[in-house]
């Protein structure tokens, strides 16, 4: 087991060592990638199975399967561990296997802390999901913590904090990580404006985690010292003021919703030009559309809270901020158009899930416009329309990205294709069930059902029992995923080098799989 | 890998982790701020507190204007007191001084310090609602059982702007006897 150490520092041509503590001790950044992904899809069936609990109770209303606490901390639960859990390790995961065979690497900037970042996540959701053993139970005021509701939880609240200040320590380090990669492990002649956009879009999303996830450990630890150490942030009764939480837990949101987006963005930008056979259209302005929306990400957040109280002129400011926004998404979604625009497109399960990311995920986006009128959002707010909202962009937009990465990619990293077959009735079987399920909480949402409630008005039953159908469907047919991809690992057809004949990158000129040590001798780059 | 390329990782991670770091502290800076943000736009609701003696140098006391002042009060969650204003509104005219009171009850059996929080709406109106003198600026002990009448002091100032007829000054009281006693 002793060994298992040594292949950090020795960089011959060997594989890695036997066993278990092989997984805990690795600084390679394939094996990190595999193990931030097996964590993300563990969590995803996690957080996936609260939402089953979740559209159960509102199959029907009036209270059947779960008191109303448990249930706001399935709510509460649910969010934490999608996006600290299964969404940002997921892409993680896949910055770890692909940056350094993208930009011609041999392995991360800073292997050790690439495992510590790792290995932090399984203790910090241990702490979080150990909440519901206690006495009070888990967090149910709402994946935003918002103060004095948040402080009002049972012992589980300082574990629930620290579980927060782990995860925020793990991305942290992780973005850290990967902007030294890329800033000064760059194959000769890898010119930042000749890198892949996947890189680009981590480059910018790692830059936003380090600007913001601090700010939210800083939220919470005020979160903490308000409750145990009676300081008084958020306590009027102490001169403070909860508002100002809202403020500065937004201050951190809204960027955090852009790094759950943009390294999407940077996936469906490397498999669209692959299967529609032509470059893509716009790398220049998909960069700087990149970077305009990380900058813009920063000056919109009281968009979350507008109904909270602000004079007409904030109102209208960051109404408009954040319309400004749909500038440079459009500026992507065009470019994608474009790029498919007389090209000879064949229609693979990547690709499948990279186009239905494309329109679904624009659909998301109009809906974000409504929310963005502040007038208007006063009947929206926190309804189930916003739900609607943020799932069409989180689910079919983030989930279906990474979904499209794991079919785009695992031939690679196996060197064995996955079951087409299965992959299209995948595909099919989760669009069509994900628009049954959130497709009608739009209506619910403009008809007045809240969100974050166990119970509602029986006018609103149709509507939630025809979402919960679509819901249990779409659960059901991510276990087709986990078998695709076990089925994967375990054997098939062998892949190409290339693998798919429109691929272009430097991850495509090593062999399928790829040797545990990607470009030993930096590649030469035209 | 290179010594070279190491140190120069090492580098760049140091100078990342400062921004971190910085980032950590912004996120605290981020409370002075916003309290000399709120007070600067005279946003929150948050009232002024003015020196009784500075007043006649201040203001010119202008009689052809009248403000209904109206006044609310709330307890906080689990807040016992009976807590309620003596009148629920005044006809003032800005630039003058008006004296009123909120009547408190502790209806407990055991001894309790409660602190009121005061709110104007409409928000553009806070800044312009100045007080003298304010049982909220202190806490208020209360014995079990003992009521008290608990004075206000106050003057609106006579550049409020014209189309604000109705101020409302609500006070939420809170219990902070387990902080007043560590």
């Amino acid at each position: 087991m002793s060994t298992a150490t040594a292949t950090h520092d020795d960089h011959h041509d060997h594989g890695p060592a036997k066993g278990l503590m092989r997984w805990v001790t690795t600084t390679n950044h394939k094996d990190i990638g595999t193990l931030y992904l097996l964590f993300a899809l563990v969590m995803f069936f996690i957080g996936g199975a609260m939402a089953m609990v979740i559209r159960a109770e509102l199959f029907q209303p009036g209270m059947q399967v779960v008191d109303p606490q448990f249930f706001n901390s399935m709510t509460t639960v649910h969010a934490l561990v999608m996006i600290f859990g299964a969404v940002m390790p997921a892409f993680t995961g896949l910055a770890n296997w692909l940056i350094p065979m993208m930009i011609g690497a041999p392995d991360m900037a800073l292997p050790r802390m690439n495992n510590f970042s790792f290995w932090i996540l399984p203790f910090a959701f241990s702490l979080l999901l150990s909440t519901f053993f206690m006495n009070g139970g888990g967090p149910a005021g709402g994946w935003t913590i918002y103060p004095p509701l948040s402080l009002q939880m049972g012992d589980g609240f300082p574990f629930m904090i620290f579980a927060i200040h782990l995860a925020g320590i793990s991305s942290i380090m992780g973005s850290i990580n990967i902007v030294v990669t890329i800033l000064n492990m760059r194959a000769p002649g890898m010119t930042l404006m000749k890198m892949p956009l996947f890189v680009w879009t981590w480059l910018i999303t790692a830059y936003l985690l380090i600007a913001t996830m601090p700010v939210l450990a800083g939220a919470v630890t005020m979160l903490l010292t308000d409750k145990f150490a009676g300081t008084s942030f958020f306590s009027a009764a102490g001169g403070g003021d909860p508002v100002m939480y809202q403020h500065i837990f937004w201050f951190f949101g809204h960027p955090e919703v852009y790094i759950l987006i943009l390294p999407a963005f940077g996936i469906v930008s490397a498999i669209v030009p692959t299967f529609a056979r032509k470059p893509l259209f716009g790398y220049s302005s998909m960069v700087y559309a990149t970077a305009s929306i990380a900058f813009l990400s920063f000056i919109v957040w009281a968009h979350h809270m507008f109904t909270v109280g602000m004079p007409v002129v904030g109102e209208l400011f960051f109404m408009y901020a954040t319309m400004m926004i749909a500038v440079p998404t459009g500026v992507k979604v065009f470019n994608w158009v474009s790029t498919m625009w007389k090209g000879s497109m064949t229609f693979e399960t990547p690709m499948l899930f990279a186009v239905g990311f494309i329109i679904m995920f624009t659909i998301g986006g109009f809906s974000g416009l409504m929310l963005a009128i502040a007038p208007a959002d006063f009947q929206y707010h926190d309804t189930y329309f916003v739900v609607a909202h943020f799932h069409y962009v989180l689910v079919t937009g983030a989930v279906y990205s990474i979904m499209a990465a794991a079919y785009y990619w695992l031939p690679k990293w196996t060197g064995n294709m996955y079951d087409e077959k299965l992959g299209q009735m995948h595909f099919w079987i989760s669009t069509v069930s994900v628009n049954v399920l959130f497709f009608p909480q739009h209506f619910l949402g403009l008809a007045g059902m809240p969100r974050r409630i166990p119970d509602y008005s029986v006018q609103f039953t149709d509507w939630n029992m025809i979402s919960s159908i679509g819901g249990f469907v779409f659960g059901v047919s991510q276990l087709m995923f986990a078998y695709v991809v076990y089925k994967t690992i375990r054997g098939g057809e062998k892949a190409t080098d290339q693998v798919w004949e429109g691929a272009h990158g430097l991850e495509w000129t090593l062999p399928s799989p790829p040797p545990y040590h990607s470009f030993t001798e930096a590649p030469e780059v035209k | 890998m290179t010594t070279g390329l190491q140190r120069r990782n090492d580098r760049s991670f140091a100078k990342i982790a400062l921004v971190a770091i910085a980032m950590f502290g912004f996120g605290y800076l981020l409370v002075p701020l916003y309290d000399v943000f709120c007070e600067i736009t005279g946003l929150n609701g948050k009232t002024g507190r003015i020196d009784e003696t500075e007043i006649a140098a201040r203001y010119q006391p202008d009689m052809s204007r009248v403000v209904t002042v109206q006044f609310i009060a709330n307890n906080n969650l689990g807040m016992p007191w009976e807590f309620g204003p003596s009148v629920e509104s005044m006809q003032v005219h800005p630039g003058k001084i008006y004296a009123t009171s909120f009547k408190a009850r502790n209806p407990t059996g055991h001894d309790m310090v409660g602190q009121a929080v005061p709110s104007v709406a409409p928000n553009k109106a806070g800044r312009y609602f100045n007080k003298t003198e304010c049982f909220c600026f202190n806490q208020q002990p209360l014995a079990a059982g003992e009521s008290k009448d608990m004075p206000l002091r106050f003057i609106v100032d006579p550049n409020l702007p014209g189309d604000v007829t109705t101020l409302t000054l609500a006070y939420t009281v809170f219990d902070v006897t387990q902080v007043a006693m560590n």
